[in-house]
């Protein structure tokens, strides 16, 4: 019963083997590559070409692509590592890298430097002074505005070198919402619950001055996530649900996605993946920078990424692959796909939307001057679970020094049962 | 009964030996598994060995305190009051974060109340377990009754000869047949708190007197509102259940309580109801049953939200073991839900105990 | 008078007929919300959402969606998968659950209780929380296939069924019901000569359709709605059934209409299994004759 769909593939391999004793795929040996980009048509098209290409060009190495759904990615990956089944070549969350190279998920990546001298840092995977995995893109968020809300409302303009500051920023909102032409003033994005909630609104609380760990050791959260800063913060986001400022963590996801367009939300706070789609629907949009809230603005930085799983008995064919697919025409590719940052500025001006005067160049900025990668530790990924418990607890009305005191308190614990996380 | 007739030790094991070696490998086997867990550090991820830990995991998710908190005083001695005249108490985390007392470290305030100036405060280890705890209770306490007795009557109603009755009875029987996820997916759109389908109906029919209400955002209404919707997703099936019972009742019973001029409920309450014993032991079961595993409805529609309102233990074992990659904890609070099902599960077999 | 009772009569069913249409209407909307959905473009389906709009094929109508959901995954193979597992996965279990629990009720043998109460207690136990603990399990039994002996179960049929055939919820059904068949019956036919393997099968079986019905329609259900369990063993799209599929409609920006046109085209296989099955019920209904 097993694989009879395989059996059937390599029949017919066999077959085309004794047709034609020519072909290069005698030679080649097989390497399985996991996506996480099931269901998206643009980006499985290029993932394939990418493929093909590779194929293609040489004959020692065949890859082979298997595509999961997004929001279950991790998930079969962890399954199938638990159950000794991983690919020779992995797809990873930049932030979540670390926790898979500690666990011996993933082996160093071995590819040729120069290849990535010029890329995006957040593109670059580091963990424990190794590269361990590379990206094609890099993501950023921006405020999403229309330049006539700006008018309308009598606001300057926030530019890199002066975003607003949160004081700015406050009474932005606050105009928005007096003006009563809005549901709500501002979009968080609330109903994208995972992973979001870490990469898009942690960079507010840095920009307080708080963090989710103390960098310095990664080894407590104890006066990082509870600091001054981090209450002020968590001060802060409260205000924000408390006076109907935006919407809360019951936001339907389709408000999410049409709320801004339709013009019921002044701002919103949103990814350049969505860039495209909101270009076409809305003649008017600016892609502002952060605010700063006393510590620099910040966003967040490091999408998904290409690795060598540890298991792998062919790291030089999949680094060979990974080398393949990090050439500009690639990234171009992807981008005007897809929308993300290009990892180099070569590839950037390739691309019609992220070169010099394109609509979203503004992002290739956002990215180099306000980008901070999320805490690089393999606690990351517990971490960011239970931040967003916080996050979510604070909006709901949960006394703010208590819950974050509490996620402190169990962040601390993850860190001491798995002996500080090898740092 | 004449044991003779149905003594074979040959035939019995053969009998029920497929199904329970199947059993014992696939559900039996990792239970055990999971419970071995339960007694170590094993991570879900991670290169550190595993140790055993005894009963660490226990404490963790039960440990229970509690401690008095005397009212605040100035300096003449008198109680401290907010402009309310509300007593003001020092925090709890003046406690549980202080070095004088390492016992407490940790812990957090699961709910309080006041004798005299003092409060008394339940600190917990893991108050979010606990409010897991006592929603899936309340949930299980509400639904096995009202699904229960809604399915009755529904299959009683359907049970009748009436031109067209199937058409009816699969329409009850269509929120069973779609996905519970599916289910979920789309009732966060009735449940809207702005725009949503039920606010719309509710204004209308009161003639827009009704306030709005952000029915999976408040944490007052999360968890009715997900009782609501299982209640109605699950009742078509129970109704099934029912059915199978109903028709397992002799005709010649319905007859003769005819030919005796019974009432209708005294058809039902001496006729139907004792034929359906074995029927009602069942539904009661699994609705109980079904209301602790209480899961995909959480995961799609409030992620335990708003403020652990609708945390439930299956979630949290679920959220601990893969969230939060401590398998170990996800399995203790298997293991422990094991015990109470258990434990409540013996109450019932007693309280319907043939008498 | 005569007319007077016929008029009455006439009032009363209508009542009747009322009644069971107002319930029948909260059962049925959120459904009728998901296909008239999946008809509409993406943006008319969440702005109607607020109005009973929601409930009318109104606007623009089109079957799109469900040729881009067919463009987006492969529907089909999904389908296929689900179908194939559970079809199977509902005949073994009703086979082998039957068969335990004809043994627990009509025959005593030594451990019967224990085995019973053993086998009760399972279906405490949610799955969720010992699908790690199974995986391991799996990920390390041994199999022979085309390929020959292989070690570990992960991508395959063959993993998202056996584990799933025995459980206790269904042997408890079975229990239930044949405790309320006559047992003189089985005595009488023992008294014939005829081998338990008869009984069960002869006598037993034949009488048991309501349970098989509800039986089959659970697990039919359990089955059909699986999650966790192949998203953790399958990592090939050959291997994947319906609601692992379903994810691949949630990109960042979920594709309503495709949602809807999906979900109501995997409703469709359910919902023919329920009517077939149906059509059994009320065959075992009319035999019986039983009234209301």
């Amino acid at each position: 019963m097993k694989n009879a769909a395989r059996l059937l593939t390599k029949t017919t391999a066999l077959a085309a083997v004794l047709a034609a004793t020519t072909t290069p795929a005698l030679a080649q040996t097989e390497l399985s590559l996991w996506y996480h980009g099931a269901g998206n048509e643009v980006e499985e098209t290029l993932i394939n070409r990418i493929v093909s290409d590779f194929n293609a060009s040489q004959g020692d190495w065949e890859v082979v692509l298997e595509a999961f759904p997004q929001g279950s990615y991790n998930d079969s990956v962890v399954a199938a590592a638990l159950a000794g089944n991983l690919p020779d070549i992995l797809d990873v969350d930049g932030p979540v890298m670390p926790n898979w190279a500690w666990s011996g998920y993933m082996q160093p990546l071995t590819i040729d430097e120069g290849l990535i001298a010029n890329f995006l840092p957040g593109t670059k995977g580091m963990w424990d002074g190794q590269l361990y995995s590379i990206g094609l893109w890099d993501a950023a968020v921006a405020l999403y505005a229309r330049q006539s809300t700006l008018d309308d409302l009598g606001l300057r303009t926030p530019t890199l070198d002066n975003p607003w500051s949160g004081d700015e920023f406050m009474a932005a909102l606050e105009a928005a919402q007096a003006s009563g032409d809005y549901e709500y003033a501002f979009d968080l994005g609330m109903a994208w619950t995972g992973e979001w909630y870490p990469y898009a609104f942690s960079p507010f609380l840095q920009s307080f001055g708080g963090d989710i760990v103390d960098r310095s050791t990664y080894q407590t959260a104890d006066g990082a996530l509870n600091s001054d800063e981090a209450i002020a913060f968590g001060e802060w986001w409260q205000s924000l649900f408390d006076n109907d400022l935006v919407p809360g963590t019951s936001q339907d996801p389709a408000d999410r996605d049409t709320g801004f367009i339709e013009g019921r939300y002044a701002f919103a706070w949103n990814g350049n993946w969505a860039a495209v789609g909101h270009l076409a629907e809305v003649d008017d949009l600016v892609f502002l920078p952060a605010p700063d809230f006393g510590n620099g603005a910040v966003i967040g930085a490091a999408s998904w990424q290409f690795g060598v799983s540890a298991t792998s008995e062919n790291p030089d064919g999949a680094a060979a692959f990974i080398e393949f697919a990090i050439q500009d025409e690639y990234l171009a590719a992807f981008s005007d796909g897809i929308g993300l940052i290009p990892s180099t500025p070569s590839a950037a001006a390739m691309t019609d939307t992220y070169q010099e005067g394109g609509p979203l160049n503004v992002f290739f900025g956002l990215s180099e001057a306000q980008a901070l990668v999320r805490p690089v530790t393999p606690g990351y990924v517990v971490a960011a679970s239970i931040f967003e418990k916080a996050l979510a607890d604070i909006a709901n009305g949960a006394d703010v020094a208590d819950t974050l005191d509490a996620a402190v308190d169990e962040i601390d614990r993850d860190i001491e049962r798995n002996s500080g996380y090898g740092h | 009964m004449a044991s003779k007739l149905t003594q074979s030790n040959r035939a019995g094991w053969s009998f029920a030996l497929p199904g329970f070696a199947l059993i014992s490998a696939f559900i039996i086997l990792p239970f055990f598994f999971a419970f071995g867990l339960s007694l170590t550090n094993q991570r879900l991820i991670s290169p550190n060995p595993t140790e055993f830990v005894g009963m660490e995991n226990y404490r963790d998710l039960l440990g229970l305190a509690v401690i008095t908190l005397e009212p605040g005083r100035d300096e003449a001695g008198q109680v401290l009051r907010d402009e309310d005249g509300e007593i003001e108490y020092p925090r709890v985390r003046t406690i549980t974060r202080s070095d004088d007392f390492p016992q407490y470290r940790g812990m957090r305030e699961w709910f309080r109340w006041q004798s005299g100036e003092e409060a008394q405060v339940v600190i917990a280890s893991d108050v979010v377990f606990m409010k897991a705890l006592t929603n899936t209770l309340v949930f299980v306490l509400v639904v096995a009754p009202a699904q229960g007795g809604l399915a009755l009557c529904l299959a009683l109603l359907i049970n009748q000869r009436l031109r067209g009755i199937n058409v009816f009875r699969t329409i009850y029987f269509m929120p069973v047949v779609v996905s519970i996820v599916v289910v979920s997916l789309l009732w966060r759109f009735i449940y809207d708190g702005s725009d949503g389908l039920l606010n719309n109906m509710l204004a209308g029919l009161t003639f827009g007197f009704f306030q709005p209400v952000d029915w999976l955002g408040n944490p007052d209404t999360a968890l009715g509102s997900i009782i609501a919707m299982s209640v109605w997703q699950g009742v078509g099936f129970h109704m099934v259940i029912w059915l199978s019972g109903l028709q397992t009742i002799s005709p010649t019973l319905y007859e003769a309580a005819e030919i005796e001029g019974a009432s209708k409920w005294q058809t039902f309450r001496y006729v139907t109801w004792p034929g359906l014993r074995n029927t009602a032991v069942l539904v009661l079961i699994v609705i109980t049953m079904q209301g602790f595993a209480l899961f995909a409805q959480i995961d799609v529609m409030t992620k335990g939200g708003p403020l652990d309102s609708t945390q439930t233990i299956v979630f949290q074992a679920v959220e601990r073991g893969y969230g939060r990659q401590d398998i170990s904890g996800g399995s203790t609070i298997s293991v422990i839900l094991f015990l109470i099902v258990l434990t409540i599960s013996f109450v019932q077999r007693w309280l319907t105990r043939e008498k | 008078m005569a007319s007077i009772t016929q008029d009455n009569h006439g009032l009363r069913l209508g009542v009747r007929y009322l009644v069971l249409t107002l319930i029948a209407l909260i059962f049925i909307f959120p459904l009728v919300f998901m296909v008239i959905s999946s008809l509409k473009p993406d943006l008319q389906l969440l702005s109607d959402t607020s109005s009973l709009r929601a409930f009318l094929p109104v606007g623009d109508i089109s079957l799109n969606n469900y040729t881009a959901a067919f463009e987006r995954a492969p529907v089909g193979l999904f389908v296929f998968n689900s179908v194939f597992v559970t079809g199977l996965t509902v005949i073994l279990s009703l086979f082998v659950c039957s068969l335990a629990a004809f043994s627990f009720v009509f025959l005593s043998w030594t451990g019967r209780d224990v085995v019973l109460a053993i086998i009760i207690a399972t279906f405490i136990i949610p799955f969720e929380t010992i699908a790690i603990p199974l995986l391991l399990i799996v990920s390390q039994l041994p199999w022979i296939g085309f390929e020959g002996f292989e070690i570990g179960w992960l991508n395959s049929y063959q993993v998202q069924i056996i584990p799933w055939i025995a459980d206790g919820l269904t042997v408890f059904l079975f229990v239930q019901f044949f405790r309320d068949l006559p047992k003189d019956l089985i005595e009488a036919s023992r008294v014939e000569g005829a081998s338990w393997w008869q009984i069960y099968r002869k006598v037993v079986m034949p009488l048991s359709g309501p349970v098989i019905a509800t039986a089959a329609i659970l697990k039919f259900l359990i089955m059909y709605n699986q999650y966790l369990w192949p998203l953790i063993v399958v990592q090939q799209e050959a291997y994947r059934p319906v609601m692992v599929g379903l994810g691949y409609f949630f990109q960042l920006n979920p594709a309503w209409g495709e949602i809807m046109a999906y979900l109501t085209l995997i409703t469709v296989p359910v919902l023919t299994f329920y009517l077939v099955l149906q059509r059994a019920f009320i065959a075992s209904i009319a035999s019986t004759g039983v009234k209301g």
